[in-house]
């Protein structure tokens, strides 16, 4: 291994981390945000409303999330009309758009048949009660579903994020420099691909370190009531 | 249909034959490596589990694409310079051991094998099968432990050696629990093989590229080639059913 390798590049490496650390996030956050409707429609009876959403889900759950990137960013760019649309709206524009749409439909494909699992899995008498309380359905689905759902997916959903930040290294292959990128520069200007990639994948590390991490925090503090009580020790009088 | 011009539906064909051997093939050393990592971390040494351990844990965290690259680039120099990096060390065992130079000597003509081009098949295919190794790692382990220790008690009773009664109880046992893992593993794996693409391997999608930058048509390929893997993975999820429902059988269920 040779560091000074590294240590020059170091600044390249930063560049390529803050781009990952805007890519995932973002499209974490509008898939977190999109998902829940998609779950509520796949958990409907009416076949006009769940048929689209499982579809939806099937397509981006079925293929590579590398094909989905190429689909959106060679092929919807060649479709006519869109060059006409990019001249009113710039940032319809380049490779981070596309990488950002891709992340952001393949994470709330996964994420909505999460939250749908946990939903589908609401104690029936939470939702008796409710109806005893005389709340209505949406009511319903936003004061005990939603809530308690989102609790009990919160194990899976950490996974789904670290697949996301995982899955993020496909932007290198649209000609984006994030951390992947970074690395691949390095390899090609050096061709000293044990420097180059072990940098990169010891980012990666600490990043997914840090994710589990940090959601066993949250799960902690919102999971509290789950949580089995400490044993009373009960004393056996012989 | 789409009209694929004058590439046709052979590339597709060709390429997705590809596709299903780099998938298969890692498979199988994913389960290999996958089994052997479970009974390390199950086992008594705390060698085999501390391995076993990190193993698992630095896969999982790194992405599969960057460890594609490292093992295609990074194998490519390894293996031309393992007979020189040999050679020095059996010069310095030789050292070591009074014999000189002569063990190195000796030695020598079975290590020069020239150059070596890493082919992107094997390095794709052991590339995944070590990724999917660890994942897999993970599921048999919590498989092996669902198993009711009573039947394993009772294999010993009859006086089975440790290898039947894997062979005969844990196997056969642990494969109803592992496999919903297993077929998740399994989707995920065929998924990562468009990787393979990125390091030049000709699979369905680096062909489709291809074609697709020949007649500036890259929706109409990708489209075709995605809807192949949904056809896949379809195909699996219906197998997968079928073989849960065949190794579940006896198992009483609340009706």
């Amino acid at each position: 291994m040779d560091f000074s390798v590294i240590i020059n590049e170091l600044p390249l490496y930063f560049e390529g981390l803050l781009l990952t650390a805007q890519l995932v996030p973002f499209s974490l956050i509008l898939g977190f945000l999109a998902a829940i409707p998609v779950a509520i429609m796949r958990l409907s009876r009416n076949p006009l409303v769940n048929y689209p959403a499982f579809a939806f889900t099937y397509f981006f759950r079925g293929t590579p999330l590398l094909v989905q990137l190429f689909l959106l960013y060679a092929g919807v760019g060649q479709l006519d009309g869109y060059s006409e649309l990019t001249k009113e709206f710039d940032f319809l524009k380049g490779a981070y758009f596309f990488a950002l749409l891709a992340f952001f439909l393949n994470t709330t494909a996964y994420t909505a048949e999460i939250f749908r699992g946990a939903m589908a899995e609401t104690p029936f008498g939470e939702i008796e009660a409710a109806k005893a309380c005389g709340m209505s359905k949406w009511m319903i689905l936003r004061r005990i579903t939603i809530p308690s759902a989102l609790r009990r997916a919160l194990p899976a959903y950490s996974n789904e994020v670290i697949f996301m930040l995982h899955g993020s290294a496909l932007a290198s292959t649209i000609t984006l420099v994030d951390l992947t990128g970074a690395a691949r520069i390095v390899q090609s200007r050096y061709y000293a691909p044990f420097e180059a990639f072990i940098t990169a994948g010891v980012f990666y590390f600490v990043l997914t370190f840090l994710l589990v991490w940090a959601f066993r925090l949250v799960e902690k503090h919102f999971n509290k009531h789950l949580n089995r009580r400490e044993e009373t020790i009960i004393e056996v009088v012989t | 249909m789409l009209d694929l011009e004058g590439y046709g539906y052979g590339i597709i064909v060709e390429g997705a034959g590809v596709t299903l051997f780099v998938a298969l093939s890692s498979l199988f050393i994913a389960v290999l490596l996958g089994m052997t990592a479970a009974l390390a971390k199950l086992s008594n040494s705390p060698t085999a589990q501390a391995i076993a351990g990190i193993y698992t844990t630095v896969i999982r965290g790194v992405p599969d694409l960057v460890l594609m690259l490292l093992i295609f680039f990074g194998g490519q120099i390894f293996i031309n310079n393992l007979p020189d990096n040999l050679l020095e060390l059996l010069l310095y065992i030789g050292e070591k051991t009074d014999q000189g130079d002569a063990l190195k000597i000796s030695m020598a003509p079975y290590l020069d094998w020239g150059y070596i081009d890493v082919n992107p098949m094997i390095a794709g295919i052991l590339t995944i099968g070590f990724i999917f190794g660890a994942y897999m790692g993970e599921t048999f382990r919590g498989a092996i432990l669902a198993v009711d220790r009573g039947m394993l008690e009772a294999g010993t009773a009859y006086g089975m050696s440790k290898i039947q009664i894997t062979r005969r109880i844990l196997i056969p046992q642990m494969m109803r629990h592992a496999l919903p893992g297993f077929g998740n593993n399994w989707l995920v794996l065929m998924k990562a093989t468009a990787l393979v693409s990125i390091i030049g391997l000709s699979d369905m999608v680096r062909r489709a590229g291809l074609a697709a930058g020949a007649t500036r048509e890259p929706f109409k390929y990708y489209l075709v080639v995605a809807l192949v893997f949904l056809f896949f993975t379809t195909l699996s999820i219906w197998f997968l059913k079928w073989a849960e429902r065949r190794y579940s059988v006896g198992v009483r269920r609340m009706s």
